[in-house]
């Protein structure tokens, strides 16, 4: 009578995530998404241009609120979405051993280094002013002050491979670009997109405000350089551009940022060779900011 | 589709023009008119919004509604220096096209129609000016035809009057009907000619679809030469199933007097995709007739960027940005 092996799974639908909601691709079509073996995952949302003007309007509409914020604010707010990402840890797991054809311990073990990792962004919030800022000696009776602020939306190409891409890579591009108060629309990877799409679902439950982030899965020829062309982007990180040639490759796309002066982080040589276990460093994190200087007189 | 045109009173001949001989009668005639059917208004409201228009249809549409707007400034805040702007922007919306069409109109207070009117020398854009104590309508009667008959004087080529939401709902229907044949009469030049009137409704506080049809018939008996569904400043502006409600009421009216009137949704319309639904909506309802902006207007102010960054990207293959627009 109640045969467990009778049971029919609830198969997740993955969505979208823009603009704090979680929309079905604007041309309604969807992708298979398999494992590193070739074995089907799930149908994962084709994204197209549509999505991501779409994501673009939400992502600029979260820029005033999200940059406006504190930076100790901020922090709270990424700390917070760390702690949601410990709640989903074995979901996570399960998601990079498939997309990466690993094992479960070795995949958890990049789950935390990835938790670990936002966590090591968010403390960067209210400290890289004091990295990237300065008090300038000037010859005259001011006060002048360099502070970092944000340049505002930041297209995300996250990467589609090397050592923990599928999710540590991610957060290791995604973080630096939001803990310093931009807004992102993240490219998730074409063939590994399942981990993104899961972190939008955490992201909604944290108390990260919609919109900040911007994820959307499909092919990266199509949305890479949509992003790259839009003239209300202001950044992009073409990490995860690996086409070699045609409108989709790096200096394609870098060509077409340069049209509207946009600030672009180059892929690495050979991103199959990256290790994302590998310390950082503060290189993403000062990447897309905007130096304000401040003259104030001194006084007697 | 609606059967109206054969039961109104035109149709079987006997002419409408004793149906506002006395309160009675017209209270009988507007509560005569067909009910509205509100399930099937809504659902082929949304239908007709479902369609898809691309490429050379969807440039065109862009055109046809760039020039069918009528670009508002309705603020206690308005400087003369903002109605200039804003009649350099109706001249001329994109500097970095010169095809791109001017507006119809430019829609102000009746203060600002002087300086609308200087500003705009030299063009076919019209001037528009609210009046009647637009947007409450609460004013007595001499009040609002002083109120017309000076934004006349200074120059308004059409006059959007509010009409009595107070007296319609409680039925007394002659009042708002001598009203706005009042108005009209202050709408008259010297000369002899007339500034268009175009009567506004405020359909959010109207309450009902059927209000709505009774609105559009009272004003259409009493002279309107647009009707208009809201004033921009209440919750609920135009919304589809109104409009679409206001489109059957004037192709049934041209069918039952031969007389055609205009139809302006104001208020809410912001994004090139709705435009869209509303032309859909006209084509669909009442054809190549009113496809133009001597009897279809857009009351709006934000949604000429949203037009111009749409044409952008059509013209250019990129997607446009905010920073590429005046910020009205």
């Amino acid at each position: 009578m109640s045969d467990v092996s009778l049971r029919l799974d609830v198969l997740k639908t993955y969505k979208l995530y823009v603009g704090g909601k979680f929309p079905r691709s604007e041309s309604g079509r969807v992708y298979e998404v398999t494992d590193s073996k070739g074995q089907w995952l799930a149908n994962a949302p084709l994204g197209t241009r549509k999505d991501t003007r779409d994501a673009v309007v939400a992502a600029r509409a979260a820029v005033k609120g999200w940059s406006g914020t504190t930076a100790y604010n901020r922090g709270q707010v990424l700390y917070r979405v760390a702690e949601m990402l410990q709640g989903r840890r074995e979901q996570f797991a399960a998601e990079v051993a498939a997309a990466e054809g690993l094992g479960v311990k070795k995949a958890a073990a990049l789950v935390d280094a990835a938790i670990d990792r936002w966590v090591w962004y968010a403390g960067w919030t209210d400290k890289v002013a004091q990295v990237a800022g300065n008090a300038n000696p000037v010859a005259g009776p001011y006060f002048n002050l360099s502070t970092p602020e944000p340049t505002g939306v930041v297209g995300v190409l996250a990467p589609q491979a090397g050592h923990g891409f599928s999710f540590l890579g991610l957060v290791s591009v995604l973080a630096p670009v939001i803990a310093t108060g931009n807004t992102a629309v993240v490219a998730a990877a074409a063939e590994a997109p399942l981990p993104a799409l899961s972190l939008g679902e955490v992201l909604a439950t944290s108390d990260l405000p919609g919109g900040v982030v911007n994820v959307l899965s499909g092919r990266t020829a199509d949305i890479a350089p949509t992003l790259a062309s839009h003239q209300d982007v202001n950044g992009l990180d073409l990490t995860g551009a690996v086409h070699q040639d045609g409108p989709g490759s790096p200096a394609a796309l870098e060509a077409a940022a340069a049209e509207t002066l946009k600030r672009v982080l180059r892929p690495a040589a050979d991103p199959a060779a990256a290790d994302w276990t590998q310390a950082p460093g503060t290189k993403r994190l000062t990447s897309f900011l905007e130096t304000k200087t401040v003259w104030h007189p001194m006084g007697i | 589709m609606s059967t109206l045109a054969a039961h109104a009173p035109g149709a079987a001949g006997s002419g409408l023009a004793d149906v506002a001989a006395s309160e009675a009668s017209l209270r009988r005639f507007l509560h005569g008119l067909p009910g509205v059917d509100q399930v099937g208004l809504e659902a082929r409201a949304a239908t007709l919004g479902t369609r898809s228009i691309k490429t050379t249809a969807k440039a065109y549409a862009i055109d046809l509604a760039i020039s069918m707007i009528d670009l508002t400034t309705l603020e206690g805040a308005d400087t003369v220096g903002k109605v200039r702007s804003l009649c350099i922007k109706g001249r001329n919306p994109d500097p970095s096209d010169p095809t791109t069409p001017r507006v119809a109109a430019i829609c102000v207070y009746p203060d600002m129609v002087a300086t609308a009117k200087e500003a705009l020398r030299g063009t076919d854009i019209q001037v528009a000016s609210v009046a009647t104590a637009f947007p409450a309508g609460r004013a007595a009667l001499p009040v609002k035809l002083a109120d017309t008959a000076d934004a006349v004087a200074a120059g308004a080529d059409e006059i959007d009057m509010v009409i009595d939401r107070g007296a319609f709902l409680s039925g007394r229907y002659l009042d708002v009907f001598n009203e706005i044949t009042a108005v009209k009469e202050a709408c008259r030049r010297p000369d002899g000619t007339s500034a268009h009137l175009k009567v506004i409704f405020e359909t959010g506080e109207l309450q009902t679809y059927d209000n709505v049809r009774r609105a559009s018939w009272l004003a259409m008996l009493a002279g309107a030469d647009f009707i208009k569904t809201s004033t921009g400043k209440v919750a609920v502006n135009a919304t589809p199933p109104v409009t679409l409600l206001m489109l059957e009421a004037v192709r049934d009216f041209r069918a039952a007097t031969g007389v055609q009137v205009g139809v302006k949704p104001a208020g809410g319309i912001k994004t090139t995709k709705d435009a869209m639904k509303y032309l859909v909506m006209v084509n669909e309802t009442l054809g190549d007739d009113w496809l133009s902006p001597h009897w279809f207007r857009f009351g709006a102010s934000s949604l000429l960027n949203d037009l111009l960054m749409q044409r952008q990207k059509l013209t250019t293959g990129r997607y446009s940005g905010p920073d590429y627009v005046t910020v009205d």
